[in-house]
Order: structure tokens, then C-alpha cells, then sequence
């Protein structure tokens, strides 16, 4: 598991790749990027800037990826995520899991992706056409974590 | 004592990252320490946020979490990573 926080653009490509890394017992890798868009809630994106908690963030990831190594067998999971000036059509974050099979990566990576965005120390101030604002969060994403709580609440047996 | 830190949207409406507070009893949970916070009026209003989200030494928490002499806590609105 690799866990990375960074203000350096990344090759979203080579991560994927990485992933498997000659493990043979790996059959399936799936990969998610989320990226930053030119327009949000209204107003047009010129750019924005990520904040995080030094020292909380990276502590926060390595939760969520245990917790996600606890429910899947998963063979590699990596995470990173960018902080700091952001244009529109950079990568934000890249978070893939590998597995012998392909269920498992492809609900451990929704999973990851869904507790990173409620449980995760960042936080995105957009430049827009009308001033910098700062993103408020989302029910939808609360909701979307809210779905995995119902299965297993983290920490229970 | 508590050293009490402060992220993004609510750094910049106190004009604040952080502050130390002397320990005080009354701390029992960090639900009481934001009270004390609470109670300074005016942009310290925004800890009265229904989404507030919270942490104590590092790890997310309710604010019925317990405190002790020497934690570190911090207060900050909603996450929108990823």
C-alpha cells in the first residue's frame, strides 16, 4: 500500500501500470482519477487550491485503506492525492486497488474513493468568474458513504 | 494544556490556525471546549455549524469525545477532497 500526498502533478497512467508490478497473482487492477473541471455549481473554474491537515491527512488515508483491506482481499491498494494550486484539467487524485479478481477492486476502489471525500482532511477553494469560494460539502457524498455503513460499520468484527 | 487548530473555510473567518488554551477542567468532552469557544460571539459563530466536523490527536471524532490535559484538537468545516 502506497499513500501519497502531494503538490506535484502525477502521470495517472504510470500509476495504474505500478499497480501490478510483476505480482502474478494479481487479475484484475482498477484505477479511479478524479480530475479538476472548468465549471462547478454555476460558476465557471479558473483554477482552485487544495488545503489538507499536514499530519492528519495521511493518517486519515491509511484508515480507509485498512478498513477497505479488511473487507476485501485486496493484493495492493494506492492512494494519492494532490494539495495545492490546481488548474482545470489536472488530476486531482488517483486511487487504485488490485486484486486476484475483479470484485473486490472494483468495490474497493467506490469504497475508498467514497470515505476519502467524507473522511479525508482536504478541502478545495475555487477561483472563480466571481471570486475564490470554498467547495461546501455534499449530502450525495455523505450519502454515497453512507451506503457502506449499512454492510459493516467500521471497526465491527 | 489544549493546542486547538483551526482548517480552510473557519481558519479564515477567525483569522486564526491555531491557539493553545490553558487546561480547564471543564473540558470534559471537546463538545465543552467548543462551547468556551462558542461563548467568544461573533465570527466564532461558525463553530456553531451543523456540519462542523472535528479531531482529536490527529484522528476524526464526535464532539462527544473525551479530552485530556495535552491533545491536540482541531475544528473544520465539511471535507471536499478527491
Amino acid at each position: 500500500m502506497a499513500i501519497r500526498v502531494q503538490a506535484a502533478a502525477f502521470d495517472p497512467g504510470a500509476e495504474l501500470n505500478a499497480l501490478h508490478a510483476a505480482n502474478v497473482g494479481i487479475g484484475a487492477v482498477v484505477g479511479f482519477v478524479g480530475y479538476v473541471r472548468d465549471f462547478n455549481d454555476g460558476r465557471e473554474v479558473a483554477g482552485m487550491f487544495l488545503e489538507h491537515a499536514p499530519g492528519m491527512t495521511e493518517k486519515a488515508l491509511a484508515k480507509i485503506v485498512a478498513e477497505a483491506e479488511r473487507r476485501w482481499p485486496l493484493l495492493r491498494v494506492d492512494v494519492l492525492h494532490r494539495v495545492g494550486a490546481l488548474q482545470p484539467g489536472e488530476p486531482i487524485v488517483f486511487v487504485g486497488t488490485a486484486s486476484a479478481h475483479r470484485q473486490a477492486a472494483f468495490a474497493a476502489c467506490d469504497f475508498v474513493m467514497d470515505y476519502l471525500k467524507t473522511r479525508a482532511p482536504f478541502w478545495k477553494k475555487e477561483d472563480t468568474t466571481e471570486g475564490p469560494r470554498w467547495v461546501e460539502g455534499r449530502a450525495s457524498d455523505e450519502d454515497a458513504a453512507a451506503r457502506w455503513e449499512s454492510q459493516c460499520r467500521p471497526g465491527c468484527g | 494544556m489544549i493546542r486547538v487548530q483551526y482548517f480552510a473555510r473557519y481558519r479564515e473567518s477567525l483569522g486564526l490556525d491555531s491557539e493553545q488554551l490553558p487546561w480547564d477542567t471543564r473540558f470534559a468532552c471537546l463538545d465543552d471546549l467548543r462551547q468556551v469557544l462558542l461563548a467568544r460571539g461573533g465570527a466564532w459563530d461558525v463553530l456553531a455549524e451543523r456540519n462542523l466536523m472535528c479531531a482529536r490527536n490527529d484522528e476524526l471524532c464526535s464532539l462527544a469525545e473525551p479530552l485530556q490535559d495535552g491533545d491536540q484538537v482541531a475544528f473544520f468545516p465539511t471535507v471536499t477532497g478527491g
